[in-house]
């Protein structure tokens, strides 16, 4: 069995709270291994309560057993800790087209980005503010675009 | 290993410590005990607070941060648990009161918002360096759970400093009952920071929590003070928690708790 296939099967699984994002666009999916028929694919979750982390697990056996898998091991790793660091550019161009800012780059030795730079995902303006510092699930905070008017989520940085 | 489409883990979340063969010793159990019923008790205290805050926001801020604490709660309870062969669950819904290893802070009441700042602004500082120590354990699960746990608590703890200046700083009554909020927490503060046995059995798997006390007195005191807050001058309550004494409001809380796990033992949803 190849384990670039297994892995290009894993990586159609989307995100249940943010459809639009695959678990490999969000870095979530982190490796797959083959031993004889046994299938093991590690998965990391975003943050430790996240409840989308067991949808994503029976939907990695579910996709993986439509194509044949009998055998699938999901294991879920904690270390090294999941960040924002880890999700692709594709990832992030699907999230700003699907109307969520994407998180900004954790560079700045882990401080926390306050709202200036937040650009609005739907009019493109950075005159945006901070209405919430958490919003509809863990990963994101809620932001209002000062120009277009529109709510919008902002994907943190973490 | 004849079963099809079963799904195995093997690492560090609660599913996964669940059915794994990762087994914590039973002096990090106990120590880990302790953690999970910390984190444990103070969720279900924050989740009191959804449809009640004084704001839609505040619904939602005091929800997530309690969730994140739930996650921390199931990792520490599942491996608490593999030393037992009991579940998360086991550990949650069916031990009593004097089982329980909480510390008081974490069971006060909520009061009002301005109270349950306060006792935000001493958790999450305390975990913030309990975590960041923990990080550095000998036992590499706790060491995973803690390292995870960080990033969170520290993004809590900053939530809890903008509502410190927003109430410290406000109006004149907004400020008055931030100070009462610390009056009333403030007790609670010395038995975070107490020996523990179960900590020093665990050796350096543990953190020793005496070795957290500075950093915190660096910090809040000084926050209180940037609030235009004063450290109250309160006599520290005499605790116990670990030992299984517990506050008052406790036994109802825990009530709620677990009552309906109890009621209908095994159900599921």
């Amino acid at each position: 069995m190849d384990e670039k296939v297994i892995w290009d099967i894993a990586a159609t699984v989307v995100d249940p709270e943010v459809p639009v994002l695959t678990i490999e666009d969000l870095g979530v999916l982190r490796r797959v291994t083959v031993e004889g028929d046994i299938v093991t694919v590690d998965i990391t979750p975003t943050y430790s309560g996240c409840p989308a982390v067991d949808a994503m697990r029976d939907d990695i056996v579910s996709a993986l057993s439509a194509a044949g898998y009998a055998d699938v091991r999901v294991r879920q790793v904690l270390a090294p800790a999941w960040t924002t660091e880890w999700m692709s550019s594709e990832g992030r161009a699907k999230l700003e087209a699907f109307g969520i800012a994407p998180p900004l780059p954790r560079d700045a030795g882990g401080v926390v980005n306050v709202g200036l730079g937040i650009r609005c995902p739907h009019c493109g303006s950075l005159h945006t503010r901070q209405l919430s510092r958490f919003g509809s699930t863990s990963c994101k905070a809620l932001y209002v675009c000062q120009r277009c008017q529109e709510p919008f989520d902002y994907f943190k940085a973490h | 290993m004849n079963h099809s489409n079963h799904v195995v883990s093997t690492a560090i979340t609660p599913e996964s410590i669940a059915d794994s063969s990762l087994v914590a010793t039973d002096a990090v159990a106990d120590y880990a005990l302790g953690l999970g019923d910390d984190a444990l008790v103070l969720a279900h205290r924050l989740g009191e607070w959804i449809t009640n805050a004084p704001e839609l926001e505040e619904d939602v801020a005091l929800g997530n941060i309690g969730l994140d604490l739930l996650g921390h709660a199931r990792s520490l309870l599942t491996y608490a648990g593999s030393a037992w062969a009991k579940s998360e669950d086991d550990l949650a819904y069916f031990r009593d009161e004097r089982e329980f290893r909480s510390h008081q802070l974490f069971e006060q009441p909520n009061g009002d918002f301005a109270a349950t700042i306060a006792r935000q602004l001493i958790a999450s500082t305390y975990f913030v360096g309990l975590y960041r120590a923990l990080s550095s354990s000998t036992d590499a699960t706790l060491a995973a759970i803690a390292a995870k746990a960080v990033k969170e608590v520290d993004y809590h703890l900053d939530h809890s400093v903008q509502w410190l200046q927003r109430l410290g700083l406000g109006t004149e009554y907004s400020h008055q009952r931030m100070q009462a909020g610390f009056d009333a927490m403030w007790p609670y503060v010395d038995e975070l920071f107490r020996e523990d046995s179960f900590a020093a059995a665990a050796g350096r798997a543990a953190v020793d929590p005496r070795t957290l006390r500075a950093a915190f007195d660096a910090t809040v005191p000084r926050l209180v003070a940037e609030a235009g807050l004063e450290v109250p001058a309160v006599p520290p309550a005499r605790g116990g928690g670990r030992s299984g004494v517990h506050a008052e409001a406790f036994g109802p809380m825990l009530a709620e708790l677990q009552v309906l796990a109890r009621a209908h033992p095994g159900a599921q949803w």
